[in-house]
Parts: structure tokens; sequence; C-alpha cells
């Protein structure tokens, strides 16, 4: 058997669990070492995965194509980066565990297997490996009751979406007489009219992903859990496993249900329209900055789900350039809440930012620059993420969409400047903490990527166009 | 390759930011940042303009077609490549702002205390803006540079403006916007129908005549937000009274024009039958802008707010020009927001130079300047004169010229025009006599200094320039006389041909 194609996953489960034991045996706290060792893994197994070939293993359940290796580098980034995050943050708190970062670790390892999964058992597995150590990190500060609420409300309505995504699966099971993805495909373009069982099934399963990736109407949590839970925390929750989530409805969506795609296309379209919307009207009266941000990504999420809503070479394409500029607009932005802190404690109101653009120019400057971007203005990325959705909108006809679209850009601009009017035009209040040195490297980053996108597009439209290609087929 | 032999417009593009970068850098004590930051923008601002002038020397007014081209690829498996290239429809308006940039700079070398480097951040990268803008050939990175401007704009009103900065700011900002997106759709649209966002391909493409109308509409959402057109148009006054007077100089000489600019590159090339349907609307709201915003500016107690009101009443006149399709309006548009760029730019300079000195901009707060401080007396009436047309000045040629093209297209509209001129006479003057004659009405007023040296730097351009557009405009409108002329031969074309098909009324 070609086990050694999951190469990628198999190490870094196994440094997983070696860093794990490495972590129980010294009696004084070293997470700072054991992070360390996350990112050295994680390391690790972006080069496996740049190295890895194309091909099928374990029986058909698992798949490695360019579209995997382009989401698993986006994941493995993301993970990177929050692990970045957190790295100060829990020391500060007094909430420093070795477990932290190995959490990261196996959560990476479940997108990594979500995203290869080429059956719906191995999806479901990838889907609960993400999970569990997400519903533990939710909960991390238990003495902290809005931490205990956030990750209570994760843990129940993610149980809530798995059901729902095994009762999708035993319906498609059931009906069609495989899960493995590439036989579904055959079964469902070959049978005359597909049975309503599996269009049930698949909602189902849509459903089960749109609460991961908090697609509307099934966001009601995304708030709460972006605001209860410690802020490192909900910005990993923000960035690496939507990206997952989305690769994962991409993958299931265009590969096995490919040829129902007028049965779930409508689907996708009221998610898509129902976020972008929900996004950009209920930020507008939030105080909380993690809230706003939490409603922020809904709105985001529509946007890329427009791609998917279209579809084809060009939609697609599009939905994998807005989850890569996402990830690296969503992580900068929330470097700068993590860096909220004044007098040893964190601060989460929007009004907190008020005169940083005097106190600390250039995090306010970093910040200015999501913002902006976040909002679609030109020249910085975030204007680029929605211009290659709305291409392909256009291109196909979906002259509502794509309107819809840009009103909701105009109505959350709205909501993306107060926070720069915040920050720049209001009376100071007194400086942060000094930020770590951690935190500036993940500013630094995201927002020159931000800024300077526009200089060299290509490289990126060139790798998502290769991974849409290999899906498609 | 270009005629300069070297990619000038890319290096005039990119030079502002350059130097913005540089400023970026500079570490230090506040005020030798503050004294670096002014100095390196000066610096770069006058290499800039210096720069621009091989455009003027070099530029071939007999060609019609676009000079100074660049290519290079941008994104090729969408068809957006990074175009530049100047015709004699944008080549001066790049001169107009990389003059009024070091104007501008100069002007708040002594007003803007706070935050110096970040200002001059701002106006540096606004620049980059405004030339790319006029200069860029392909429309998605239009687009980008149209769009572009919104940010440091935003910035400079909200950060260094008048006690209502933050309504001001926000509304420039939702409305601009909210125009700019419906555009960014028409954009697509045209892209998706002919593959490519390249403007020198777009412009021979013939629009299927069912479309027009609404790519019409989303362009006119754009442009005429940005003019201002209207009833779209009260985010001026509020962004005019709030914004330092370096930033009013700017909005109204250079970001206005984006507006005109857009329709005379776009809306009438690209969509000739659409354009022709719906001119009468479009002189209907004029007219309306025209006399409306002129009995408004009567009303003024703010001299910002007043000229501000004139700016709509003059660029009403811009559109009037524009649509109406022949070589005088067209000509004449184009004269006219030159025009309008220098003299209602100097005139915010006055303002600003009084504002210094005594801290407000209300008309009832002076009386009798010219007893006090007569050179800066003669220059205000400069430039209140050539708001008001007065021959001789740059104001005259250009509206006289669009009443011309007007009165050959309908002469009410021509009317209307001609009566904003009579109205604007009356503002201006009574605004000239508040504040320049009379009684000298407050104490403080008797010790204003008279203009600084610097002041006069500002100013000695601008007055050259408004008389010499005044006295000789050939220099001028021969840049752009062989472009007009083609633009509306291919217009009536289109429009003849539509007509012949009975498309279009």
């Amino acid at each position: 058997m070609n086990w050694t194609l999951a190469l990628p996953e198999i190490v870094l489960a196994g440094s997983g669990l070696a860093i794990l034991l490495a972590g129980v045996i010294p009696k004084k706290d070293h997470s700072f070492a054991i992070s360390l060792a996350v990112l050295g893994a994680l390391l690790l197994a972006a080069v496996l995965v740049l190295a890895q070939k194309e091909g099928t293993a374990f029986g058909g359940q698992y798949v490695a194509d360019s579209f995997s290796g382009y989401m698993k580098l986006l994941c493995i980034l993301g993970a990177a980066m929050g692990l970045v995050l957190a790295m100060d943050f829990f020391e500060r708190e007094g909430l420093a565990r070795f477990e932290l970062p190995v959490l990261i670790l196996f959560a990476t390892v479940g997108m990594m297997v979500m995203i290869s999964a080429n059956d719906l058992m191995s999806l479901y597995m990838g889907l609960e490996l993400l999970s569990l150590p997400l519903y533990v990190r939710a909960a991390i500060d238990r003495d902290n009751s809005r931490a205990s609420e956030a990750g209570l409300k994760y843990f129940v309505l993610g149980a809530l979406a798995s059901g729902l995504l095994l009762y999708g699966a035993s319906l498609v099971y059931g009906f069609a007489g495989t899960t493995n993805f590439d036989r579904l495909a055959d079964a469902l373009s070959a049978r005359e009219g597909v049975s309503s069982g599996v269009i049930v099934g698949i909602v189902f399963i849509i459903a089960a992903l749109a609460f991961k990736i908090s697609a509307v109407p099934f966001h009601m949590w995304t708030p709460d859990v972006y605001e209860g839970a410690p802020t490192p925390i909900t910005a990993f929750f923000a960035s690496a496993p939507k990206i997952a989530a989305v690769a994962l409805l991409t993958r299931v969506l265009t590969g096995p249900f490919g040829d129902v795609a007028s049965q779930w296309q409508q689907v996708i379209l009221l998610a898509s329209l129902g976020s972008m919307v929900l996004g950009a009207l209920a930020a507008i009266g939030q105080r909380n900055i993690k809230r706003l941000m939490a409603y922020s990504s809904i709105g985001h999420i529509g946007f890329a789900l427009m791609g998917l809503a279209v579809g084809g070479e060009s939609g697609l394409r599009g939905v994998l350039v807005y989850m890569a500029i996402y990830l690296f607009m969503t992580t900068g932005a929330f470097a700068v809440l993590i860096a909220m802190r004044r007098d040893g404690r964190a601060v989460e109101g929007i009004d907190d930012l008020a005169g940083l653009g005097r106190t600390d120019p250039a995090m306010a400057l970093a910040m200015a620059v999501f913002m902006f971007s976040m909002a679609g203005v030109p020249p910085l990325a975030g204007f680029f993420s929605k211009l290659y959705v709305l291409l392909p909108a256009i291109e196909g006809g979906y002259y509502f969409l794509a309107l819809v679209g840009v009103l909701s850009s105009i109505i959350s601009a709205y909501y993306y400047l107060r926070v720069i009017k915040v920050m720049y035009f209001d009376p100071g209040l007194p400086a942060f903490d000094p930020r770590p040195a951690s935190l500036s490297v993940v500013l630094a980053g995201t927002g020159l990527f931000t800024a300077f996108f526009f200089v060299f597009p290509a490289p990126l439209l060139a790798a998502a166009r290769q991974a849409v290609a290999s899906i498609l087929g | 390759m270009n005629a300069a032999g070297f990619p000038l417009l890319s290096l005039l593009t990119f030079l502002p930011l350059a130097g913005a970068l540089i400023i970026m850098m500079v570490r230090g004590d506040e005020a030798v940042v503050a004294s670096n930051a002014r100095w390196t923008a000066l610096w770069t601002s006058l290499i800039v303009f210096a720069l621009s002038l091989v455009l003027w020397v070099q530029f071939d007014v007999s060609v019609a077609g676009f000079q100074f081209q660049e290519q290079a690829e941008w994104m090729p498996d969408l068809g957006i490549g990074y175009h530049l290239g100047v015709d004699g429809i944008s080549v001066l308006f790049v001169l107009l702002s990389t003059l009024l940039t070091p104007i501008c700079i100069l002007a708040s070398w002594e007003s803007v205390q706070t935050r110096v480097r970040e200002y001059m951040i701002a106006f540096l990268v606004l620049e980059t803006m405004m030339i790319g803008m006029f200069a860029s050939l392909d429309f998605m990175l239009f687009y980008i540079f149209f769009e572009g401007v919104l940010i440091p704009m935003f910035l400079i009103i909200g950060v260094w403006g008048g006690v209502r900065r933050v309504y001001a700011a926000y509304k420039f900002f939702l409305y601009t916007f909210a125009g700019s997106v419906l555009m960014l759709l028409a954009i697509i649209v045209l892209w998706s129908s002919a593959g490519t966002t390249d403007i020198p391909q777009l412009l021979t493409r013939q629009i299927d005549p069912a479309w027009q109308p609404w790519l019409f509409f989303a362009f006119f959402a754009s442009f005429a937000v940005k003019v201002p057109m209207w009833p779209v148009h009260t985010w001026l006054p509020d962004a005019h009274v709030e914004a330092p007077t370096a930033g009013s100089v700017i909005l109204a000489g250079v970001l206005l024009k984006m507006g005109g600019y857009g329709f005379l590159r776009f809306s009438l090339p690209m969509l000739p039958e659409a354009s022709a349907q719906f001119a009468p609307l479009i002189f209907t709201l004029s007219v309306v802008a025209v006399i409306y915003t002129s009995l408004v500016a009567l009303a003024q107690t703010d001299m910002k707010k007043l000229i501000a009101y004139a700016s709509v009443a003059h660029m009403g006149i811009v559109t009037i020009g524009i649509f109406t399709a022949n070589v005088q309006g067209i000509e004449g548009a184009l004269f006219q927001m030159l025009s309008h760029g220098v003299v209602s730019g100097a005139l915010f300079l006055c303002v600003g130079v009084l504002y210094d000195r005594e801290h407000t901009r209300e008309i009832a707060r002076y009386g009798g300047v010219a007893k006090v401080i007569p050179a800066y007396a003669l220059v205000l009436m400069l430039f209140t004169m050539a708001s008001v047309a007065l021959p001789g000045t740059a104001g005259f040629p250009g509206e006289f010229l669009v009443i011309l093209g007007a009165w050959a297209v309908n002469p009410w509209v021509a009317v209307g025009a001609a009566t904003g001129m009579v109205l604007g006479a009356a503002y201006m003057l009574l605004l000239y006599r508040r504040v320049a004659f009379g009684k000298i009405t407050r104490d403080s007023l008797r010790g204003l200094a008279d203009l600084s040296p610097r002041e006069h730097a500002i100013f000695a351009p601008l007055i050259i320039l408004t008389l010499w557009m005044g006295i000789y405009p050939s220099s001028f409108t021969q840049f752009f006389q062989a472009s007009v002329a083609q633009l509306v031969a291919q217009h009536q074309t289109a429009v003849g041909v539509a007509r012949l098909a009975g498309i279009a009324p």
C-alpha cells in the first residue's frame, strides 16, 4: 500500500506524539521550547507537502493533488502564525501550558486530513480531529466564565454539526451505495436523475460544513465564541480551520457532487447572499472588536462562497485566492488585537484603539492597511480578492449576486473605517504595553503582503489556477 | 518605446511613492523628522514636476492617439496589464497634478504642525495616485488609482481637518466609494465581454446598445459623485470646509477633475449611444447645479463653503461642455477644468492665508483687509476675477467655449450656463467686497501681516498661469485639439450609425 503518500500527516502526527511525551516528563514549565518544536514540526510538514507526489492512497481514502498542496500550505502557514501569535500571550495571562501548541499541531493534522479526504469517512475523521482540539482550546481559560461558555457553545453546536454531517453522509451512502468520492461521482453522473435521498444528504453535509465556516444561517455561534475565547485562540479559529473547511466544501461539492451542481448551487448562493448581507449589517453596532471581526469574517466567507456558487474554473480560483488573502488580512488584524494590552490586561473595545496613530504609528499603519484591505479599497490585497470572485460572478451572469456583494462592501466599509477613525482621529488613550517581537514579525509579514500584493499577483494566481485544474480534472 | 526614451510616466507615478518611503524611514527627534519630511516631500514633488515638464516639451500635439506608452505584463491570464500613456486629453491633467502638489506642500509648510511626517507621506501617496490615474491606459489600473485616492484623502481630511472632520471624512469616503464600486461592476462587465481591460482596445469596440444605458449609469454613479453633480454634490462643501487648506486645493484642483476626465475618457467614447440618449438628463442636472449652487453660494457665510459651492457650479459648466459632444463644448470643458484647477486651488490658498492669520473663515469677521495687506488683496482680486470669467483671465475661454458649444445643441442650456456666469459674478464680487473693502471691522485685522516670501512663491506660478491661460489660451488648447477632434468625429460616426440603424433616437 502506498502509505508514504501521506507522509506529511504521518510525520506531523508522529512528532505531535513525541512532543506530547516530551512535554509530560519534565517538571517545570517549558512551553516556549514546546512551541518551537511544534513550529519545527509544522515547517517539516510544509516541506513534505511541497515534495509530495500526486496520487491516491489508503484504498482511495486519501488523495494528494495540487489542490491539497495549495490548501495544506495555507493551513500550515495559518497554524504557524496562530502559534506565533499565541506564544507570548499565554505567558502573560499565566495560562502557559505545553498542551496548547500541541493542540494546534493536532488540529493541523486534522485539517490536512480533511483537505486530502477522498471519502466521506476520512472527511469525518479529519473534521473531528480538527474540532476536538479546538473545543479544548476555546475553553482553555477554564476559570473565566466567558471562555467556558464559549467552549461549551462551540462544543455543543460543533457536535450538532458533526451529527448533521454523519446523517447526511449516511443518507448519501444509503442512496448512492458508496462513500468514496470518485465512485460517488461516477454513480451520480451515470444514473438518470439523482434520487432525492442523495440531495437531502448533500444538503445535510453542506449544513454541517456551513457551521464550520460560519456561513449564514449557521453563523450564530461565531460572535459569542470569538468574543469569549482568548484572543490568540480566536485568531486561530478565524484563519486556518476556515480555510480547511472551505477547501473541504470546495472539494466535496465540485468533486463527487459536481454533477448535481444545479441542486446545491442555490443553497450556496443563498448562504453567500445571507453571509455578505449579515456580515455587513450586523457588524455596524458592535463595540467589541472581536465581535466585529466575527461578523467581518462572516461577510468574507459570503464573498468566498460567491466564487463557489458561481463555480467553474475562474470561480473556484477566486475562492482559493480569496482564502489566501483572507488568511493574511485576518491574521494580521488579530495580531493587532492581541497586542491590545494595557497595564497587563487585555482590552477588547474598539474605542480602546483610540490614539494608536500617535502612540504606535507602525501598528496603526498596519491595522489601517488591514482595515482598508478588508473594506476592499485598492490597491490593497483585499480589493483583488473581491475582484477575483466578482469577475466570474459577472461573467457567469450572476449580476444580482455581484451587486449585493459590492453593496455589502460599501456598508462594511463604514465599520472598517470606524476602526481607522478611532485610531487616527479620536483623542488618544495611553499607549498599549510594549508588544512582543513575535507579534511584530507576524504584523510585518502580513502587512507587507497585504499592502504590496498588487505588485506580484501572478504567482498566487498561477498556483490557484493549477490547484483548481487538479480538482476539476 | 516612448518619445522620452525612458519610462517617464512610470517614473512620474512612482517617484512620489519613493519619496514617501524615504520619509517613512526617517527616525529621530520630532522636530528633525518634521523638517526632514517637509524638505523631502518638497524636493520629491519638485523633481517630479521638473520631470513632468518633459511631457510639456516633447508631447507631439499633432498626434491624436496615445503617446509615451509603456506596457508590461501584470495579470496576463486575466487580460489585465500594466499600461500607461497620455493623449491630449490627459496630458495636461498630469501636469496640473505635478504642479499643484509642490504648491500644496509649500502651503502646508507652517499651517501643519502635528504629525508632519504622516501628512507629507499622505500627500506624496496622493500624488502617485493622481498621476497614475490620469496616465493609466488599463481600466483596472485606472480603477485602482481612482479608488486609491480615497485612502490618503480620507486621512488628510480626518486627521488634519477642522471641527467636523470625522463627519466630512466619512461622507467623502462613503459617497465616493459607493459610486466607484458600481463602476467596478461596469468595468467587469466590459472586461467579460472584451476579455481585456486595455483602454485603447476597449475604445475601438462597439458595445451592445442594449447594455449601454446600464453601463452608462454605473459610470455615471461614480463620475457624477466625483465631479460632483447635483444632487450628489453634498459631500463636497463638507469635505472642503473641514479639509486643511492643501487638502481643499487638491480636492478642487485635481480630484474633481477625475469625474470630468472619466466622462470624457470612458462614457462619451465607449458608450456613444447612451451618452447621446442621456445628454438631456446631464444638461438638466448641470443647469440645475449651475443655478442652484450659485444661489446657495450667495447665501454662504463661510468663505470655503462659498468657494466649494462655486466649484460645483463651475463643474456643472464642465459637464454641460462634455455632453454637447461638439468640438467647442469639449475643448471648453477641458479648458474649464484646467482653469478651475488653477483658479479654485488658488482661491482656497487665499482663504488659507487669511485663516492662518486669523483662524476663522467667517466672511463677517473680515472687512477692509485691502488697506492692511494690499499685495494679498491684489492676488485675491485676480483670482476672483478669474473665477467670474473675466476676459483675459483663465476662467473666460473655457466658459465661453462651453456656452458656444451648448448654443449649437440647445440654446436653453446655453442660457442656463450663462445665468451661472452672472450669478458667479454676484457671489464672488460680494465675497471680495465684504472681505477686502469697507471699514476695518476688527482691531486684530490691523495687525495682519502681508504675504510672506513663501506665500509669494506659492502664488507666483498660479498668477502667471492664470494670466497666461487667459491671454494666450492656444498654448494650452493646442495640446488637446487633435485628440478632441478625433473623439468628436468618432462619437458622431457612432451616433450616426446608431441613428441610421434606428437604435438610438
